[in-house]
């Protein structure tokens, strides 16, 4: 952290002293919308060596910023004024919350004596994010600012990281209030008497999780974003090698371990693959590590991994026993877990001191074999398969590659497909699943990483929900790159509809081609290229590519009917995983229609539900 | 309502002490805290402390809703909570107020007010007919008195919730969010 402290008092107003504050905290970069309220804090940007980003809509802004603290690990910063701006940044702030990022973000607050009259543009912030942050606080005296911003980032990035919000009345940063002035100091030291995170865990539980760690003979590092949070890919993949104990990385900790390495079995979960899932099923010990067993990953959880014995590591005492009780807790950071336990294996013999595992990687070799990601390409003059489109894209783009995704099928994809070699090159909405989320992350990541590529996977109905946000990159000179996956279709409703609702699809269809992507992107001060068939697809990535001074995006028209497999039903066990049609030996499954090879854009009349389906409709 | 007061002694209520900064907002948080969770508090009470930094909440809390365990440990991510104990009866000395009014015309009367003073309350206002009338002491008394009284006509009572002290040699465990492997 680079935070200072001034011995020199210099006599600043709230609104001056909010932004030294931020200098403070080396803050680079400021995702905001200006307004009513916040009015007198974007008065001193202009003299300020933080640079602002101006978004589109309060949403963006919060988003820009997570995927700001995803990619870089320190925290995005958003601001933005009172009421509707604040409520507008509620999804972030509940996003971050959920996933664990560092994240602060200020507010303009109407005048202290105006709170509580109901007055304009004014809400109950602090009120409404409650339980949606990490922390909060309403500031009522300037000179409480500093100290304010000093407690908001050590909460948001110590411990469990989080989202702060602090909450500033204009009067109080107001320079025409001259009880707006004060001596400013940064304030060397913190007191929080009820704040103190424990990093270091317990001697005695490492102990007596490398004991259950030496006996294992079907182990699983099952390992959550945590292990990203903490800095522990390096401890991860040296404890996993000196193990020989196969990895899983679920949604929010792809690229903890590269997928090329050979104990990485990929993503678990509802949408995981199926030696990821089966692992954990037939595992005799989990070792969770910064996981907090979501209910995408373990699907019923009386039937989730039945016959282990759980090691937790975790930050946040609270998630130990939550959902599974753990046979050894360790309550602390996993790279610090990891490399105690490490030297405690280390002394043990390394890694004679565990059981043979060689069976066990043996059987999970044969269904790696058996059950790989599979999908059938569409044909030639067809419109594109998803996973065509990732498969590609991901052989055209460096290992760097930072790649942020909205939520819905094509994220499933995206996680399936893409080939992580580094951490935090996987930016995407876990907890929450914010449709929306792709665009504005991606602007927050390269906006941290100029020189690096980033990519946006979307989909047309998230989209729709936060496209504007390419103005943003486009007068901001922040050039990502958008794979627009349209389908036509909200597509996992979609999925859910014909799998569970009898093909019965209810508010679903959004068309191929209202909006004109390509049309609306250009507008937005981007490149545009369509792509219709799979022999276009690597030609356009490539002209994406050689483009490094304007936003680009690509609309791959897609099948709509293709779905993601592996599944496991909601609420079901991880023992009844759906694989894809082709690999159903058994009579698990009827054909999936996606398979049939329908032609070129048309929706098969058997699927639509209802009139509104009907591509005429659209038109 | 009455309900759950008379249930006052059920096994899965257990009583936990949290000492907190004395910051805006901090009964909220709390509060938002079980709400959000689900978990059920049987009564509260809160006060600043000798302290004027800190104050203490007394809350009674049905462990049926969710285990203890987990009620403190998300307790403890409250960044303005400092610390927590819990007051098991046999440790604690524990002490609640009732005030009730009730109808006491001449027949009745009498015998009321020799309640009262069976438990030591006090009478604290009068007219032709009616009382109203307090005690203070253990919760059980309290059910005690406030079941007898329920064989009067009670126009309106109020019971504060417990508050507590653990007794004066006992150690009372301080709660901890982090426990370390025995």
């Amino acid at each position: 952290m680079t935070v200072q402290s001034t011995s020199e008092p210099i006599r600043l107003n709230g609104g001056q002293a909010l932004i030294k504050s931020l200098e403070m905290e080396g803050v680079e970069v400021v995702f905001g919308y200006p307004g009513g309220a916040i009015l007198p804090v974007y008065d001193p940007i202009i003299d300020s060596k933080i640079r602002h980003v101006l978004v589109r809509h309060e949403q963006g802004a919060g988003h820009a910023a997570e995927g700001y603290a995803h990619a870089t690990g320190r925290p995005g910063v958003c601001m933005v004024t009172s009421g509707p701006a604040a409520t507008n940044i509620v999804t972030p702030l509940a996003d971050a919350y959920l996933d664990s990022v560092p994240m602060v973000c200020i507010t303009g607050q109407v005048a202290v004596a105006s709170i509580g009259t109901d007055a304009f543009q004014e809400c109950d912030t602090t009120g409404i994010t409650r339980s949606i942050t990490k922390h909060n606080m309403l500031v009522t005296k300037a000179s409480d600012i500093p100290r304010a911003v000093r407690e908001a980032f050590h909460i948001a990035t110590t411990g469990r990281p989080g989202p702060v919000l602090i909450d500033i009345p204009k009067d109080i940063v107001d320079a025409n209030n001259p009880d707006a002035y004060f001596d400013f100091t940064y304030p060397p030291e913190i007191d929080l008497p009820g704040y103190a995170p424990q990093p270091q865990p317990a001697p005695a539980n490492i102990t007596a999780a490398v004991e259950l760690m030496k006996a294992a003979e079907r182990p699983v590092l099952y390992v959550g974003g945590g292990v990203l949070k903490a800095r522990g890919a390096d401890a991860l993949r040296r404890l996993a090698e000196l193990g020989n104990i196969p990895v899983v990385t679920t949604l929010m900790a792809r690229g903890a371990l590269p997928d090329s390495h050979e104990l990485n079995l990929g993503m678990p979960g509802m949408h995981g693959n199926y030696t990821a899932v089966t692992a954990i099923q037939r595992s005799d010990l989990l070792i969770a590590m910064g996981a907090r067993f979501d209910d995408r990953v373990t699907g019923k959880v009386s039937a989730f991994a039945p016959d282990a014995k759980i090691i937790h590591v975790d930050i946040d005492p609270a998630e130990h026993g939550k959902v599974r009780m753990p046979d050894v807790s360790v309550v602390g950071d996993c790279r610090l877990a990891m490399e105690a336990m490490l030297s405690e294996l280390a002394g043990a013999g390394g890694a004679e001191a565990f059981a043979d595992h060689t069976q066990w990687r043996q059987q999970l070799s044969g269904w790696q074999e058996k059950y790989p990601l599979t999908y059938a390409p569409s044909a030639p003059g067809e419109y594109v398969k998803p996973q065509q489109v990732l498969e590609t894209l991901r052989d055209a783009c460096p290992s760097d590659t930072i790649v942020a995704s909205g939520v819905g099928q094509h994220q499933m994809w995206a996680s399936q497909y893409w080939r992580f070699e580094h951490p935090y090159t996987w930016i995407n909405s876990g907890g929450l699943g914010t449709m929306g989320f792709s665009i504005p992350a991606a602007i927050g990541a390269k906006a941290a990483f100029p020189d690096r590529m980033v990519w946006a996977v979307d989909g047309d109905g998230c989209f729709q929900m936060t496209g504007q946000e390419l103005i943003t990159a486009s007068v901001e000179r922040i050039p990502i790159k958008v794979a627009l996956l349209n389908n036509a279709y909200l597509g996992m409703v979609r999925q859910w509809q014909e799998l569970f609702y009898d093909e019965r699809y209810s508010e679903v269809y959004l068309s191929h081609d209202t909006p004109d992507y390509v049309k609306w992107a250009e507008s937005m001060g981007c490149v545009a290229f369509r792509v219709e068939e799979p022999a276009e697809i690597e030609v356009a990535i490539a002209k994406a590519n050689e483009i490094n001074d304007r936003p680009v995006l690509i609309e791959f028209r897609c099948l709509s009917e293709e779905k993601v497999y592996p599944m496991v039903p909601a609420g079901g066990s991880n023992d009844d995983i759906i694989v894809d049609p082709s690999q159903r030996g058994d009579a698990k499954g009827t054909v999936d229609p996606s398979q049939r090879g329908d032609a070129k854009g048309t929706v098969d009349p058997s699927q639509r539900g209802d009139a509104k389906d009907s591509e005429g409709a659209a038109q | 309502m009455t309900a759950s007061i008379v249930d006052n002694r059920k096994p899965q209520d257990r009583t936990i002490v949290v000492l907190v900064e004395n910051k805006a907002g901090v009964l909220a948080r709390v509060a938002d805290l079980f709400a959000r969770r689900g978990y059920n508090i049987i009564s509260l009470a809160v006060a600043p402390t000798n302290d004027d930094r800190f104050s203490r909440i007394t809350i009674v809390v049905d462990v049926e809703s969710a285990p203890l365990d987990q009620i403190v440990k998300q307790l403890f991510k409250l960044i303005n909570v400092v610390e927590i104990a819990e007051l098991a009866p046999e440790l604690a000395v524990e002490r609640e107020l009732l005030l009730a009014t009730v109808r006491a015309p001449q027949d009745t009367r009498s015998r009321i007010i020799e309640l009262v003073d069976v438990f030591e309350g006090k009478i604290l206002a009068v007219s032709p007919d009616h009382l109203t009338v307090s005690l203070d002491g253990r919760p059980s008394k309290l059910d005690d008195f406030e079941a007898l009284l329920e064989g009067y006509s009670i126009v309106e009572l109020q019971r504060s919730g417990r508050i507590a002290l653990p007794k004066i040699g006992r150690d009372v465990p301080r709660l901890r969010a982090v426990v370390e492997a025995s």
